[in-house]
């Protein structure tokens, strides 16, 4: 969900929408905010699942250490999509593992 | 290899404050930092800080964080962003991988101001997805705008938790509960009463033992503690939530004081294995300084006063401030830092403090 009213800070600037492909289907997200937050908003939570165990992992940190949020972005796996800035037609994956490199590419 | 006076390793507040103050007195400063964008946690600390008027007391971490980038850009200091600094090397030279090529940069003094990470708790379902730590929070509700889910278990009372709670409230999420492992709260007292005015239970001697939910959280289970922090078996209760927040503490980023060779101490009320330093933040490495959060855990008004001082220190050092101008600017600093560490949870960083400098001044 998208934060619009805020007593703080005030009313969301007009943000430039753009489309993204995550995991095959188009989401809106804004231009420049992290793909992790464009994900959350549009309601994800699964971002990868783990090697040995096949396990769901999220965003944890949101500041890149963790590297719980990384997916397979453009073709390149384990990009830290909570420290990665959306741009238009950005294509997204979910990642398995460890990720492979290849896959669509924007 | 590239040269400069002064390199500060962490754009926060600690590190921007001794870019401007170095800065200003004539001293050639490389900021760097990992992020995009300078200012560290600042920009999502919307709260208005404490402290005297001097101290940025009622102003909100994000407006301060816009004056200080102002005041970098107008001093003359150089901004490497997109930089980590992976190594550091006995002549005082940095290895820093930017824009995806790596580079040695070599400075006369150093100053790591590198911050902390957060603390985490490992319990049955802590890895599902909707289990983050208070920081990730913070960022995507006050800087990007995003709440991760509507029904927040808050783990933890300390003021971060608490801070944190309110303003999950602000953006409209409903928090169940702050639990306290703890008998009592951890926080302030004024933070915790606006958390029960909006009638948020504060639950202590209870913590986390497990989350569950199919792919994210759906449900989390709470359990009472005994005086010995033993479960007491029978105390479980079940809240539906989205999202547990983790909010236990930071722990410094110490990485680069321990490669440098620093001597550390243990000093479990500042988070830990903290770089021993002397009252111009330096080290037990000649020429190399420490500020903010790395330097034993505090709050962002401390590490702008820190930061203050290494910039002091090192324009002295580096013959750009005589001994008495620097004297001068180290008082109005100190007398500051000495009110921020008053009071009950002050008092005790501030013994904790004068032991790390005790020990760097018998060396
Ligand atoms: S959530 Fe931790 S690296 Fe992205």
């Amino acid at each position: 969900m998208r934060v619009e009213e805020h007593p703080i800070l005030g009313e969301m600037k007009k943000p430039n929408v753009v489309e993204i492909e995550v995991d095959g289907e188009i989401i809106p997200a804004i231009e420049g905010e992290p793909i992790a937050a464009a994900l959350l908003a549009a309601g994800k939570s699964i971002f990868r699942y783990t090697r040995k165990r096949n396990e769901p992992r999220g965003v944890f940190c949101a500041i890149g250490r963790c590297t719980d949020c990384m997916m397979v972005v453009d073709g390149i796996p384990n990009v830290r999509t909570c420290v990665t800035p959306v741009r238009a037609g950005m294509k997204i994956q979910t990642q398995h593992g460890l990720g492979e490199f290849g896959g669509p590419l924007s | 290899m590239r040269e400069t006076e002064f390199a500060i390793v962490g754009a926060g507040p600690a590190g921007l404050s001794a870019a401007i103050e170095a800065a200003r007195a004539g001293v050639q400063v490389t900021l760097i930092d990992e992020n995009d964008k300078p200012g560290g946690q600042l920009f999502k600390q919307i709260h208005k800080f404490f402290g005297s008027k001097e101290h940025y007391a009622g102003v909100r971490g994000i407006d301060i964080g816009v004056q200080l980038l102002h005041e970098v850009e107008t001093c003359g200091v150089e901004v490497m962003l997109n930089a980590v600094v992976w190594g550091i090397f006995a002549d005082h030279t940095l290895g820093i991988i930017h824009d995806h090529k790596n580079l040695h940069l070599k400075a006369k003094k150093i100053l790591l101001a590198t911050g902390a990470s957060e603390n985490a708790l490992a319990f049955p379902g802590w890895t599902l997805p909707g289990v983050m730590g208070a920081g990730a929070i913070q960022t995507l509700v006050n800087i990007h705008r995003v709440l991760p889910g509507r029904r927040v278990l808050m783990v933890g009372s300390g003021n971060v938790g608490l801070i944190v709670s309110y303003q999950l409230l602000q953006a409209g999420a409903e928090v169940v509960a702050v639990l306290e492992a703890m008998p009592k709260i951890g926080g302030y007292g004024v933070h915790a009463s606006k958390l029960r005015r909006h009638g948020v239970p504060i639950l202590t001697s209870t913590t986390i033992k497990e989350a569950r939910g199919k792919g994210k959280v759906e449900e989390a289970i709470t359990i009472g503690l005994d005086e010995h922090w033993r479960e007491i078996p029978g105390t479980e209760k079940a809240y539906q939530v989205d999202v547990i927040c983790l909010a236990l503490g930071l722990t410094p980023l110490s990485e680069l004081a321990w490669m440098a060779g620093c001597q550390f101490d243990y000093i479990p009320q500042l988070g830990g294995h903290i770089p021993v330093h002397d009252a111009n933040m330096e080290t037990t490495v000649n020429g190399i300084y420490v500020a903010g959060d790395v330097s034993g855990i505090e709050e962002a008004s401390t590490a702008m006063e820190e930061g203050k001082l290494a910039g002091i220190a090192v324009a002295e050092a580096l013959g750009y401030l005589s001994a008495a101008e620097a004297a001068c600017k180290k008082e109005v600093v100190l007398r500051r830092l000495d009110e921020l560490r008053s009071g009950p949870f002050g008092g005790v960083r501030k013994q904790a403090k004068e032991q790390l400098h005790q020990q760097r001044c018998s060396q």
